[in-house]
Parts: structure tokens; sequence; C-alpha cells
């Protein structure tokens, strides 16, 4: 990651590039998170996904149709994060204890 | 709090007084800024329409659009990333000419484009001599980066509302919000007021 | 607050790879440790309030003194040459981080693991690299590190000392200029090259591509062509060569 770079190319790069205002707001880590584009189907992490960053905000497309999935604004006191373009995210969480008999059937 | 940094002064330069709005820095160079892939129309299939609650829908081809009378337009412009630009130097036909003869009762107006983006704006934003479709910049024409072959102009809003790869105008009763303003940023964007997000 | 906040960080040592990169260690409060491949945010504060953040690979690995990170010079860029040509020991910048999950590589993760670098990409690479050496994991490392000149080959020496090491090989290609005598590959990473210096898809390594986006796209794309599952390949794009 080296992201110092000349504006002055249409400039693409992964999901990952999405990490850090994405780690403001989601405990999760997003990047391993799979998703599935509303459009085409696709199922790929966020990590992998395409990403537009030198705009208003982080705009995240489907490597194979290009739908927007994702858009993240940064404001002063806000982050908005739209995820209208995927069907749904998938994040790893750890697996649920037994609890100690607390759970009554 | 911040730690400051001995001796970084960044690359922004001063402006003259009163010309750069409030947290805004001046650059020399053009940035580009991108929400998706650069969308390449030949000019043969392209066309602007108004569109909307019109009379009647308008339409023209890229050769009609270049008949129509043009304007040159020398203006600062202010992109909500905080950088400005001074005297840039473009071409192109007014939305006041666009929407001549045109009968409507709309106060707003949605600019859509190649490639899915749109934006908002008021209809007293665009007219009276405040918006163009631009076809040129600093005597060449529009790089495909830039908006290439027509984007909207309109220098006394913060830049994403001068939509590039633009194809018309939707005339709208009530507002809509565009690409950007469903998603924190301002109906309205006016840099001197700092109309950055929403609640500004 | 979020999760993410910014963290003072003193610059406790700095020194030149090549005359356009530079590695920088630091101090950072209550840094937590790191897994190899992630990246931090750097923030420089002007003394009237004005700031600019990018995001920099972090070099070192976990068990390491630092993080350090290795910052390449791009001459129109905002940040870098600030951090490449200005920055001092004892020097003070906001640093936050460890960021990202997706371009990681761990010992749990077993091999074997091919790299392939092209430029400054091969930090978070070489962060791998060290790690896979320095917690004696037995994965086998393959690294395939492309650049311009060897005058431009990021931390030569290391590499060459680290692919001692049983299980990790270092290839280079010089795709501009090669010394006399070069018997490393002279081009750019293809499908050629990989066929005949990567290892065969069916050997299913785990697979980091970093670099410019036309390195990326070009390595990537062969790999797929040779058969690599493309669910097995990691790629970081950092966007345009800066010259």
């Amino acid at each position: 990651m080296d992201s110092d770079l000349t504006l002055d190319g249409n400039l693409t790069l992964d999901g990952n590039a999405a990490a850090g205002v994405l780690a403001e707001v989601f405990v999760s880590e997003c990047t391993t998170a799979m998703t599935r584009c509303d459009a085409c189907g696709a199922v790929e992490m966020v990590g992998a996904l395409k990403a537009y960053v030198q705009a208003p905000g982080t705009v995240l497309r489907c490597r194979h149709c290009e739908s927007v999935l994702m858009r993240v604004v940064r404001g002063a006191g806000s982050c908005w994060v739209d995820v209208r373009g995927l069907t749904w995210m998938q994040f790893s969480v750890a697996t649920p204890g037994r609890s100690s008999g607390a759970d009554a059937v | 709090m911040s730690v400051f940094s001995r001796g970084f002064r960044g690359r922004r330069q001063e402006g003259p007084p009163g010309r750069v709005p409030p947290g805004q820095y001046l650059v020399d160079d053009f940035p580009v800024l991108s929400a998706g892939p650069t969308p390449e129309t030949p000019v043969e299939e392209w066309t602007f329409t108004i569109t909307g609650d019109v009379d009647a829908p308008r339409q023209w081809s890229w050769e009609e659009f270049l008949a129509l009378p043009s304007e040159t337009i020398t203006t600062d412009i202010h992109c909500v990333t905080r950088w400005s630009k001074l005297d840039t130097v473009w071409e192109g036909v007014s939305v006041d000419t666009l929407l001549e003869g045109v009968d409507t009762s709309a106060e707003y107006v949605l600019a859509f484009c190649d490639g899915g983006y749109t934006t908002n704006l008021p209809l007293e934003d665009v007219t009276d001599g405040k918006a163009w479709v631009a076809v040129s910049y600093d005597g060449e024409p529009l790089e495909a980066e830039h908006g290439a072959p027509a984007r909207l102009l309109v220098p006394h809003l913060y830049l994403w509302k001068s939509a590039k790869w633009i194809r018309g105008l939707q005339l709208l009763a009530e507002d809509e919000s565009g690409f950007w303003e469903a998603l924190g940023y301002h109906d309205r964007g006016d840099p001197w007021q700092e109309q950055r997000h929403w609640g500004d | 607050m979020g999760r993410l906040s910014w963290q003072p960080a003193t610059v406790t040592d700095a020194f030149a790879e090549t005359p356009q990169v530079r590695t920088l260690e630091l101090d950072v409060t209550g840094w937590t440790g790191h897994l190899p491949g992630q990246h931090v945010d750097v923030r420089l504060t002007a003394d009237d309030g004005y700031q600019a953040a990018r995001s920099y690979s972090i070099a070192s690995a976990p068990e390491e003194k630092g993080p350090r990170l290795t910052v390449e010079r791009i001459d129109a860029g905002e940040v870098s040459p600030y951090l490449v040509d200005e920055l001092r020991t004892g020097d003070r910048i906001e640093v936050r981080g460890p960021i990202g999950g997706f371009f990681v590589w761990h010992a749990g993760l077993g091999g074997p693991v091919l790299l392939l670098a092209g430029g400054a990409g091969i930090v978070p690479l070489a962060a791998m690299l060290r790690h896979r050496v320095a917690s004696g994991s037995d994965a086998a490392v393959r690294l395939i590190y492309s650049s311009r000149s060897l005058g431009e080959v990021i931390y030569r020496e290391e590499l060459d000392r680290l692919a001692t090491h049983e299980g990790v090989d270092v290839v280079h290609t010089l795709t501009r200029e090669q010394p006399a005598g070069w018997r490393g590959f002279g081009r750019r990473v293809d499908r050629e090259l990989l066929a005949e210096a990567a290892w065969p898809a069916s050997s299913s390594p785990l697979t980091y591509v970093c670099g410019p986006t036309a390195f990326v796209e070009k390595v990537a794309g062969s790999l797929v062509q040779l058969g690599y599952d493309p669910r097995t390949i990691r790629t970081e794009r950092f966007g345009p060569t800066g010259r």
C-alpha cells in the first residue's frame, strides 16, 4: 500500500484500500467479509472488489459487472455507508460457545 | 489534539484574498476524480436530452449541439476534496440556451450521465448565466477523464455538481438526490458556505 | 471514537534503501502488533492545521522492532517527499493501524506461498518473508521480484540472506537494465516467466501480488491463464507508477 499518488490517472485499487475507512465504523474486519453482487450474483471478498478512492467518497464496484456495491463517505462528524448494491455480506465471527444452562429451552 | 510535523507544508498554495473559499487549497494541476470507469461514448452515439417535467422533450445530436451558440467561460473551480483551481477556461453552451422555449413548472433538475452518475440542482442554480454544458477546456476538446465529450459546468457550486460525461437534464417538480447527495453530500454545495455534507 | 484512532509515533531510525526509497522505524504509542501484509495510515499536520493522510504498507515482521515503513518518493506526491527527504530521527508523526485483513499472510496459513512483487510492491511481501523466517515456519515461500534495475532493488542484501534459508527462494527480474554477467531474468513478469519461475498451478500456492496496477493486472491475468485458482490469488494495487 502506497497511496501518495499523483492525481492524474483513472485510478482503481483493490477493496483492501477501503480497509481503513471501514475499520473506523465496523467492529469486524470488513476486507475479509464475503459479498454478493445484487446485480450479477458474483461472490467476492470486500478486499477483492474494485475500489475507486479518488472521489468525494470511496466507491467499491463489482469486478465482474462494474455495479456499485458499496459507497462510504466520511464527513466531519459522520460516516455514511451505502450497501444497496449487495445482496448480503458474510462476516467471520467466533463460534458461539455453549452457555452454562442459562439458555433454557 | 494533533502532532505537528516539523516543516510540513504539503503541496497547497495560498490564493489571492477573496478567491479561495474556506477550507480550500489551490492546485496547479487538474486532479482527476472518478467514482467509476471512464465512459467512452463515441460522439456519433452521443445525444443531449432535456426531459422530465417539460411540454415536450428536446434532443440534440453531437453535431446539432456543436451548432448551438457557445460561450467562453473563465472561472474558478472548487472541489469538495479541498482543492481549488483559479482562472480555468472553458467553452460550452449555456443551460439558458438549452432551456430556451422549454415550458416547465419544474424547480429542480437532475443531471444524468454515461456511467450512471447523477447530481441534483435547483433550477435557479443552472439558469441566468450560472451553468454551461462544456465541450472544451483550456482550448482543447475535453479529455476522457475530464468528462468527454461534454460535462456540466456549475462553477459557483462544488465541482461534483459539474457532472462529467453528461447526457441530459431531467426537470423535476420535487428534488431528487443524486449519486453523492444521496449519501451524505449536501443538496446544494455552495463552497463559500462550506456546504459539504448533510446539515452543513 | 471508532476502533481506529490516530496515535503519535516517533521516528527512531530512518535510512535510505535506494535513492528514491527510504525506511522509517517508528515507535508508536499503544502499538499492539500487526500481521504481515497490513498497512497503516500516516497523517502529517502543518503548523496551521492543514493535514494530509496516506496509507503505507508495514515492512517489518511482527517479530521485529518497529513497525517499520518503507516509502517510495512520488515526486508529485504530497506526503512521500516529506517522509523520504525531510523526516529525521526524533521527529513525530501520527499513525493509525494496523489496517486490513485481506492482504495478509501469517505462518498459521501454511504454504506453499508465492509472492510476486513489482517495484515498491515488495514492501508488504517482504514483511511476509521476514515473518516466515523469524517465526520458524517451514512453509515453502518463493518470491519473484521485478525491478527496473539492480540499483532499484529494495532490500537486496537482506533478500539474499533470507534466500539462504531452507524453503525460501528469491528470483529477481530486471526489466530495464541488467548488469554485465546478470544471471537472473531480464524481462517483465509474463506468462512465460511465470511458467518457468513460479510453481505449477497444481501445487496450489497461496499467491500474493503487489505492485503498480499494470503489473498486478498482467501478473494476476497470467496466473489465471496458467490455471491458478483466482480465489487463491490476492492482489494489492498501488495505482500508477509514480514516475
